[in-house]
């Protein structure tokens, strides 16, 4: 469960600018949770608090039960490990093929060559991307490239997924083929959020949609479509 | 345990590779430290030398008593019993009359005319007490016990004597050879600091060259130890490369000496000795070497990683 109470976060050195402002959010295990808004509005703020990139200005956040006032800087590492998180201009290391960049997250955690040689590909499978293991990112196109960092999100099987506008540089194709994989891990039983400003996603997805405005919600509702 | 075992071993793998497509960024940190540590091997075998030289010019300092005919053997072995028990002294030789000739007879096998002389007028030569100070500042410490009344009634005039224009020149030695060695102390020090800002900065530019790999490990969930430690690594290879070239440059300094010099001495440099103590500490030296340029590296290193991993405090 995700949780955030009346949460502020200011940014010092941009004269004082408030990018949340008193946000309050829940958000079950297992729920698929739009959060949209224009550029700006704090969309990417709220889940760079989430993985503790940043830290509030004030409120309180909880995630999976970890209480971010308790949590230590030597902690953040396996606050991280338990949320997936997938980025808008993917984060790939280039010198890395699809297979070493999926393996990558295994492998700061410690998990055997052998258990990643098994596990790797079937992840891979998942987002469709099996006969690509030994490409590289320059080698993929951009819906290619973000299911890549999908399935190196989702490879640890984390209980929460934050994908920050996973298909702001894609064309609609690869931006369904993106949401469609999203949709699938989330029927496996992953919390999935989702930031996005693309609204005919938001209108054909029916999902909870959460509606930033300023750095404050001003609307959250389920099964909503969206229209600017 | 298993896991950290993998960490650990994928730390020391991923460090390695670093270091192999680093190498032309790496050779200057190496070249820097490779200065520093022939110098700090230098200076501990320069050290060592002095320390020998001192020693064998002070092991021939000694101090002599002579005693006067009338003297008993009794009261002669209880005299030099009681010196035996000076805490200053580390050695005392008693020689009676009679051994003393003799030995007087081997210093001078070359003169026969010194040898008639002693012999022919019914052995002038007393008998003596060698001793020998532990600390060339105790000589006087000893004279000041060997005068007292109820022992200066014992020798003959001019006893005690000993050696004091060779404890002048060996003051002087030692002065020099601690200016030296603060100088030593002092070169190491500054090397050693211009050492580890290179390798900072070597590391530095690593860093700033992988700054989004690393900020991509930090998302992903990387502890500070798996993206410090091939950091690490790196300056661990670096230290132990150096230390291996440090101690084979004087290794070759000193084959190169020994075929270019025919004098076993340059002054106080007694370099047969320097290449005896090369030799007979090497695999010490080489480990001295090796660990000074690990805790070098590690420490710049540490630094030069803290900055680009650090957590947001506000």
């Amino acid at each position: 469960m995700i949780l955030l109470d009346r949460v502020t976060k200011k940014y010092p050195k941009a004269d004082e600018q408030t990018a949340l402002d008193r946000i309050s959010l829940q958000v079950d295990p297992k729920e698929f949770v739009i959060v949209i808004g224009q550029s700006g509005a704090g969309k990417t703020t709220l889940l760079k608090l989430l993985t503790r990139e940043e830290r509030p200005t004030s409120g309180k956040i909880i995630v999976g039960g970890v209480d971010y006032d308790k949590l230590k800087d030597k902690d953040i590492p396996l606050l991280r490990r338990k949320i997936g998180v997938v980025f808008q201009d993917f984060k790939l290391l280039p010198n890395k093929t699809v297979f070493e960049n999926v393996a990558y997250a295994l492998e700061i955690v410690g998990i055997s060559n052998r258990e990643i040689k098994h596990t790797v590909p079937k992840v891979l499978s998942i987002v469709n991307l099996k006969d690509k293991a030994n490409a590289y990112p320059r080698q993929l196109s951009g819906g290619e490239r973000q299911r890549v960092a999908i399935a190196r999100a989702i490879v640890r099987q984390p209980r929460i997924l934050v994908a920050d506008e996973p298909t702001g540089n894609l064309d609609p194709k690869h931006a369904w083929d993106v949401i469609n994989v999203l949709e699938k891990i989330n029927r496996f039983g992953t919390t999935v959020l989702l930031t996005t400003h693309n609204q005919d996603i938001v209108n054909k997805l029916k999902r909870r949609v959460v509606i930033i405005k300023d750095g404050k919600i001003v609307s959250d509702k389920a099964n909503s479509g969206y229209k600017s | 345990m298993k896991r950290r075992l993998i960490t650990l071993l994928r730390i020391i793998h991923t460090g390695t590779v670093n270091f192999i497509r680093n190498v032309s960024l790496a050779i200057a940190a190496i070249a820097v430290m490779v200065v520093t540590l022939t110098i700090v091997l230098f200076s501990v075998i320069t050290n060592a030398t002095f320390t020998n030289t001192i020693a064998n010019i002070t092991s021939k300092i000694d101090v002599s008593v002579f005693l006067k005919d009338s003297t008993t053997e009794a009261q002669a072995v209880s005299f030099v019993n009681n010196i035996k028990k000076q805490p200053n002294v580390t050695k005392v030789i008693y020689l009676n009359k009679q051994q003393a000739l003799q030995a007087y007879i081997n210093q001078n096998q070359g003169n026969q005319d010194l040898i008639t002389a002693a012999t022919e007028t019914g052995n002038p030569i007393p008998a003596t007490i060698e001793i020998f100070p532990s600390n060339l500042n105790d000589i006087q410490g000893i004279k000041t016990y060997l005068v007292k009344p109820q022992y200066i009634g014992l020798q003959i005039s001019g006893s005690p004597s000993y050696n004091g224009s060779k404890k002048v020149a060996i003051d002087n030695i030692t002065h020099a050879t601690d200016v030296l060695r603060k100088i030593g102390i002092i070169t190491i020090a500054v090397f050693a600091i211009i050492c580890a800002l290179i390798i900072f900065n070597t590391i530095q530019m690593a860093i700033f060259n992988r700054r989004e790999e690393i900020q991509i490990m930090r998302l992903l969930g990387a502890s500070t130890g798996y993206i410090r430690g091939p950091f690490i690594v790196e300056s661990i290879i670096y230290g132990v490369l150096a230390g291996i070239f440090s101690v084979l440059i004087i290794n070759s300094a000193f084959l190169a000496a020994s075929g270019a010099l025919q004098a076993s001495s340059l002054g106080l440099l007694d370099i047969n000795y320097a290449n005896q103590y090369f030799d007979g500490h090497f695999w010490q030296l080489l480990t001295l070497q090796i660990a000074i340029g690990i805790i070098i590296g590690t420490v710049s290193s540490v630094i030069a990683t803290r900055r680009y991993l650090k957590f947001k405090t506000h």
